[in-house]
């Protein structure tokens, strides 16, 4: 049933900001993204906030509620107590842009330096033939909606600016994977990803595991599978000594 | 006004959708410096909302499917008001986009043989939507975003800059286009960057409008906030023509519970992999409501219907697979006559019908929204589902071959924003197999229309510039005026409940009283706040929008006398077959929408003689009947 509950939102910009309280109704079955509706309707009409399709599907509305990464359209009010106060703040990772919007170009520009999918030369439209088993693992990555939530999370870049340069981050990390599992993908970007990614970085807390609203296990399914390849790949003595010898052949 | 940010490019493709992807994705690949503007971030696009599949005849289920099957069920689908030459496109064209994915890295489910893996969908005759489990929209945009990330990438190791020939204006909304001179050519467009407020110009002899929809001005619906029909507003006010306005599709089956989600999509998969409607009886009610246009193509009997998922050569399908249309239509009438389940729906349960492992894999959105959202396990009882805003078939009046919109050159419009594809109903699946067939070809289009340009290119003037500027700033100069919020509420509760999924003449010129009303009220909105990312200032010019497509869809409903598709009159519930030689056409003077009728264009005999004429006679007039039977008997 309708009760008042209040509400703490962040408003500022990348100069400075602060906490405003709000007392806002709230309805039976509503999400927090519902709430922020109803403040700029009636309290706040010029309160910024990012969002799509409220139905977890575009991965618009990223915040942090209560200090916990998450999607605003789907964290329902009633996983809260009427007497609970609900704090929402934007995506500590990234600059503030205003209220609750953050820019999020880092994620893009990462995006932009992994090579692209790669298949065989000459291969013709409608020849492909791949079994579901294999496309299942590439295809659980893919369901990623790219809300940055665990990019967010990642301890490695949350409060250390300084490793963003040398770090791609759990999307990234998945969909290194989800090439290097694709059964068609001819690249190998293993040693990128040891070398211009930062996949060593990790050290598999399972924190972007835990906040993915799509329930990817980026961790076990994509970074630690493409850590043993890296290191498959890079120490196993008899794939170093082949990398020597086809190396000295095609010399 | 003098230091306006400007961009040159060659083509500007408004709205970052799958046809607005696909058309950049040509343009750039035909050698065209290509930009891509679009109000949210790049990969957010109302398309991966889209969760079903891309309809395309590719024969991997039933080797029986060709593009004729598919072309006849898109006719059949639209009642036969679909522009024929879009649809024989769409049909040819749309295997060969579906497999062009795959070679930029889209992964869909597969056959037993390793291909593309193809479901069953309302109105199409055999299993034809390629998919990935409920998500296919996400994919596509994906697949498309990254084929444009790749693109980038071969950019950059030619020129040193990834944005050379391809590049992405996100979070940019466009406010007006811009021509030059009143009959001239277009030369550009204008915006503001929604981040900072600060305007924009884009100056470019040819714009793809790949906009999307119009059900932000429905209170139900399954539509983002973007669909705000910016590209349908934009083609008018500019002098270009919109078609079948009076076409809204009303999905059968959308959340009617918690309150907050009503309106969000329920697949039409949970139906082709074998979900029933029931209402509180038990009933499956679809069976009395087959209509006599497809009595023959739809089982009779619950144990038929059934037989049908395990062996469709022998049994008929079962009517929960009807049109949308049909089965939105059945649906408010059992809940009209007290036959609704608690919340105003009815029941769709897929519980009883698959095992639950089996609905997870199939279903995992569904499965997923349901449990998070309205608390209910899918896998164990039924959903409520009821009807929600989801599609406007009607759209900037195009060339069929070449997406250029009508009345104004160097204009094109792809995808949801066009009209005349889908005549008076989509078929499910049949909008992401548009959104490449039709993407593709505008951007072509579009590339082949700037090359041959000589230098000269069509340039904007500094005072229709200026008008665009000052238009958008008006919501700043009132004090205490309007508040946008409350007028979008209130536009979206009266095209809900008048010009809904039910019309009735004296209800339809009630909307359009208070649309006026709206109009008036709208000239008098005031924002409060600065330009920086100010969502209250965005409402308040996309309800310049809203208000101009609703009018159309409203004057186009009462001008159109006959039921036909997502049109539905109670005051007059045949469907006409002197009504289906008629298209009507929608233009603004700038003050006025006025509606004209115009003839549809004829179908060649020899896509006529797909059909039987049985069949055909259902649609058509005596005349147009006439016609095929001389030409059959000439050529034996």
């Amino acid at each position: 049933m309708a009760y008042d509950a209040q509400f703490r939102v962040w408003r500022g910009d990348d100069t400075a900001g602060d906490l405003h309280d709000f007392t806002v109704q709230v309805n039976e079955g509503e999400v927090v993204l519902d709430v922020i509706h109803r403040l700029q309707a009636t309290q706040a009409p010029d309160l910024a906030v990012r969002w799509n399709c409220k139905a977890g599907k575009c991965g618009s509305c990223s915040a942090e509620i209560n200090g916990r990464p998450r999607l605003l359209c789907m964290t329902r009010m009633s996983t809260f107590t009427e007497a609970e106060t609900v704090t929402v703040t934007p995506l500590r990772a990234f600059p503030v842009i205003r209220d609750l919007v953050t820019d999020v170009s880092f994620n893009y520009t990462k995006a932009r330096e992994i090579p692209s999918f790669a298949p065989p030369p000459g291969m013709k439209p409608g020849e492909p033939r791949m079994a579901q088993v294999d496309v299942e693992r590439s295809q659980e990555f893919r369901k990623c909606i790219e809300c940055f939530l665990c990019q967010n999370t990642c301890h490695v870049v949350r409060d250390h600016e300084e490793n963003k340069t040398a770090f791609a981050g759990p999307r990234y990390f998945i969909r290194l994977a989800e090439l290097d599992m694709h059964p068609l993908d001819q690249l190998d970007r293993k040693n990128a990803a040891q070398e211009q990614y930062g996949l060593g970085f990790c050290n598999i807390t399972k924190c972007c595991t835990e906040v993915c609203p799509e329930h990817i296990k980026i961790t076990d399914n994509a970074i630690i599978p493409m850590k043993e390849r890296v290191v498959d790949n890079r120490y196993d003595p008899l794939v170093w000594l082949g990398r020597k010898i086809t190396r000295r052949g095609a010399d | 006004m003098t230091d306006i940010e400007r961009h040159a490019y060659d083509v500007v493709v408004i709205g970052a959708g799958g046809a607005g992807l696909r058309a950049a994705i040509e343009a750039r690949s035909q050698g065209l410096r290509t930009a891509v503007i679009c109000k949210s971030l790049f990969g957010k696009a109302h398309t991966v909302m889209a969760e079903g599949g891309i309809a395309a005849s590719m024969g991997n289920a039933n080797a029986n499917d060709n593009w004729q099957v598919h072309f006849r069920d898109t006719m059949r689908g639209g009642k036969f008001l679909n522009h024929w030459r879009m649809a024989e496109l769409h049909a040819k064209e749309a295997p060969e986009r579906v497999w062009e994915l795959e070679l930029w890295g889209a992964l869909f489910d597969r056959t037993k043989e390793g291909k593309i893996s193809q479901r069953n969908f309302g109105g199409h005759e055999y299993p034809r939507l390629a998919h990935v489990g409920d998500r296919t929209g996400l994919e596509l945009i994906r697949t498309l975003q990254q084929r444009i990330v790749a693109l980038q990438q071969a950019d950059f190791a030619e020129y040193g800059d990834y944005e050379a020939k391809l590049k992405v204006f996100a979070e940019c909304t466009i406010t007006e286009l811009l021509r030059e001179g009143p009959d001239g050519g277009i030369a550009g467009a204008f915006g503001y960057w929604r981040e900072s407020g600060r305007f924009v110009v884009f100056d470019a002899p040819a714009v793809i409008l790949a906009t999307g929809g119009i059900g932000k001005s429905f209170k139900v619906t399954s539509n983002s906030w973007e669909y705000t029909g910016d590209g349908h507003a934009l083609a008018l006010r500019s002098g270009s023509t919109l078609i079948n306005m009076e076409f809204v599709q009303f999905h059968p089956t959308g959340m009617v519970w918690p309150p907050s989600v009503k309106g969000i999509l329920v697949t039409e998969s949970v139906r082709g992999d074998g979900g029933v409607l029931r209402n509180s009886e038990g009933k499956r009610f679809m069976f009395n409501y087959v209509p006599d246009v497809f009595r023959a193509q739809y089982a009779q009997t619950e144990e038929e219907g059934d037989r049908w998922y395990e062996d469709p050569e022998h049994n008929h399908r079962p009517p929960e697979l009807l049109p949308r249309d049909e089965v939105a239509r059945a649906i408010n009438s059992e809940v009209k006559a007290g036959r609704g389940s608690p919340h105003g729906g009815v029941f769709l349960d897929v519980s009883t019908r698959l095992p639950a492992d089996e609905i997870k894999r199939r279903l995992p959105s569904m499965h997923h929204q349901f449990k998070e959202l309205a608390d209910v396990d899918i896998t164990a009882e039924p959903m409520e589902v009821g009807p929600t805003c989801h599609y406007v078939m009607g759209g900037v009046e195009v060339d069929p071959d070449t997406e250029q919109a009508a009345r104004v050159p160097g204009l094109y419009a792809a995808g949801e924003v066009a009209g005349g594809m889908h005549g008076s109903n989509r078929l499910g699946g049949n909008s992401l197999s548009d959104l490449l067939v039709f993407g593709r070809r505008a951007g072509a289009a579009a590339s082949e229309y700037v090359s041959a340009m000589s230098d000269s290119r069509p340039a904007a003037s500094q005072s229709d510039i200026d008008a665009a500027a000052a238009r958008a700033l008006v919501p700043f100069e009132h004090e205490g005026g309007e508040n946008p919020y409350t007028l979008h509420q209130e536009l979206q509760q009266t095209m809900n409940d008048l010009v809904g999924i039910i019309r009735r003449a004296d209800e339809v010129r009630d909307a359009l009283k208070r649309l006026e009303d709206l109009k008036e009220r709208a000239g008098r909105v005031s924002v409060e706040g600065h330009r920086q990312f100010n969502p209250g200032w965005h409402l308040a010019l996309d309800l310049r929008n809203m208000l101009l497509v609703s009018e159309c869809v409203a004057r186009a409903a009462l001008e159109r006398e006959e039921s036909r598709g997502g049109h539905t009159r109670d005051d007059f519930p045949q469907m006409s077959p002197e009504w289906r030689k008629v298209n009507l056409v929608c233009s603004t003077d700038g003050n006025e929408v006025r509606v004209e009728r115009k003839p549809l264009p004829v179908m060649p005999p020899e896509l006529l003689g797909l059909f039987d004429r049985a069949e055909l006679r259902k649609y058509l007039t005596e005349e147009e009947v006439a016609v095929l039977g001389a030409e059959v008997e000439e050529t034996h």
